[in-house]
């Protein structure tokens, strides 16, 4: 896939904490439509990949170009710089993220956390944009919550809140760190239905997760992660069926 | 009983008085709170050299007893050519020294506010401007209302130390009623009473935001 046309195209991307490798020379390229499940092991390096994409982790080195515009550094080849902050802030309202501890504004409605940013950042009129959020918040079945503030929700809500503050943004890509890994177990299907229906919709996805049968289910593309590296990039069937390399192997059939 | 007497007929004495007390404050209020705000901005995100300098200076000034600011604003500023009349050099003093304390409160504020929820922003392309707008000063407004009403209770207190350069607030109207009536007890514990008068309008204020925290954050 030529550069320009992947929704998400990563570049030689480094990353170390004072000296201390986390991320050693990452290149991905994701098309648009797709769905790509981030796996690996505790400490792999999978969040801080993650964060890398929307520049919210600086990488010590690479680049990261979202639907052919770079993030982060503007300029192309090797006369980069860093980007003015407000360009690197109008680039971000093309990627959104949703967090594993949610995240939500918590002095904001639900509907105020969903129309926060089209309405401020983007400029859309106020009421089309809390028309259009509770058109969103009605597909992740929250329709009556829409009033409310946050801390009143349970997780899932809060998660399904979060998800729809995502989707408010239209962006190209949405990023997930493990959006079910700090929910109750009877809340994790709720949320995973909501992602389910947005991958069969074609939007562009890209998940840390640590749910194995629900990556195999949704995923185009597994990328399995150890050691800072990208091990392996593989279709779910191929991966989980017959892993590459003994690290992915131990990693799936771990006793 | 006589006293009681004393004090109604004084009474547009201490209206005055009070009159003067509330303009300080509120004016008082009016400039420090912005500017508080901007310095707690700067002690916050401004590079080292420059934050150092604001941080020791709030610090020196939060040692200065109030007083002693006062005497210098009101006696000590005319030999560098600026004679200010009471009120203005009460509410300089009194700005001054609010500010310094507000910003420092504000500073402890912004460090509050949940780290994730201005991550978040970050991720959404708020800029930082808009940052500090939409999402970190109404949380500020709304969960540090109790130490910024203290606040305010306080520089009231503080207010009626003008007095000593001749700002006819609160106090000073008390005194001047005491001193030429003769009745010390009932001039003074009426302003007592308006002052405490103040600080219940602040601490229903507190209170009410209080309610909205509640019904915010549980
Ligand atoms: N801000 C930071 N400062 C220093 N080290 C960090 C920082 N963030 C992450 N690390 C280190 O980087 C490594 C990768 O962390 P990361 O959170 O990306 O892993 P992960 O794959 O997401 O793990 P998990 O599955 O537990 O979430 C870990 O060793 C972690 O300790
Ligand atoms: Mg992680």
């Amino acid at each position: 896939m030529a550069e320009t046309d992947a929704a998400i195209s990563v570049r030689g991307l480094c990353k170390d904490f004072d000296g201390f490798e986390v991320l050693r020379d990452i290149d991905l390229d994701l098309a648009p439509g797709t769905t790509t499940c981030i796996l690996g092991p505790s400490g792999s390096g999978k969040s801080t990949f993650l964060r890398c994409l929307n520049w919210l982790e600086e990488p010590s080195a690479g680049s990261v170009h979202i639907d052919g515009k770079p993030i982060g550094r503007s300029g192309n080849g090797r006369a980069t710089r860093p980007m003015a902050r407000r360009e690197l802030a109008s680039t971000r309202t093309s990627i959104a993220m949703v967090f594993q501890h949610f995240a939500l504004w918590p002095h904001l409605t639900v509907l105020g956390n969903v129309t926060e940013a089209p309405v401020h950042v983007l400029g859309r009129p106020k009421r089309e944009a809390e028309e259009e959020g509770r058109a969103i918040l009605a597909r992740v079945g929250l329709t009556e919550k829409a009033d409310v503030y946050p801390h009143t929700l349970s997780g899932g809500q809060k998660q399904r809140v979060a998800i729809s503050r995502a989707l408010a943004m239209r962006p190209k890509v949405i990023l997930f760190d493990e959006p079910t890994s700090a929910l109750d177990p009877e809340m994790v299907g709720e949320v995973l239905s909501v992602i389910r229906e947005l991958a069969r919709e074609g939007l562009t996805m890209v998940i840390v997760t640590h749910e194995m049968s629900f990556a195999r289910e949704i995923a185009d593309t597994i990328v399995f992660m150890d050691g800072g590296r990208i091990r392996e990039i593989a279709a779910p069937t191929d991966f989980f069926t017959n892993p590459q390399s003994d690290r992915a192997r131990r990693f799936i059939f771990r006793p | 009983m006589n006293g009681l007497l004393v004090v109604w007929e004084s009474r547009d004495v201490f209206l005055w008085g009070a009159a003067n007390t509330l303009s300080l404050v509120l004016g008082c209020l009016l400039l420090s709170i912005p500017i508080g705000i901007l310095g707690a901005v700067v002690l916050t995100e401004a590079p080292d050299p420059l934050r150092r300098l604001f941080a020791e200076a709030v610090d020196l000034l939060r040692c200065v007893p109030f007083l002693l600011l006062a005497y210098v604003v009101y006696y000590g500023l005319p030999e560098l050519g600026l004679r200010l009349d009471p009120w203005w050099a009460g509410l300089m003093s009194l700005t001054v020294y609010t500010t310094a304390y507000l910003a420092e409160i504000f500073r402890a504020a912004f460090r509050a506010v949940a780290p994730d929820n201005i991550e978040a922003a970050h991720a959404f392309g708020l800029s930082r401007s808009l940052i500090y707008r939409r999402i970190i000063l109404p949380q500020v407004a709304i969960t540090a209302a109790p130490v910024i009403g203290n606040q305010v209770i306080t520089t009231i207190r503080d207010s009626a130390l003008l007095m000593i350069i001749t700002v006819q607030e609160l106090t000073f109207a008390a005194n001047f009623v005491s001193a030429n009536h003769f009745t010390p007890f009932a001039p003074f514990a009426a302003a007592v009473g308006l002052y405490l008068l103040m600080s219940f309008v602040v601490e229903a204020g507190v209170r009410r935001m209080e309610r909205v925290r509640k019904g915010r954050y549980g």
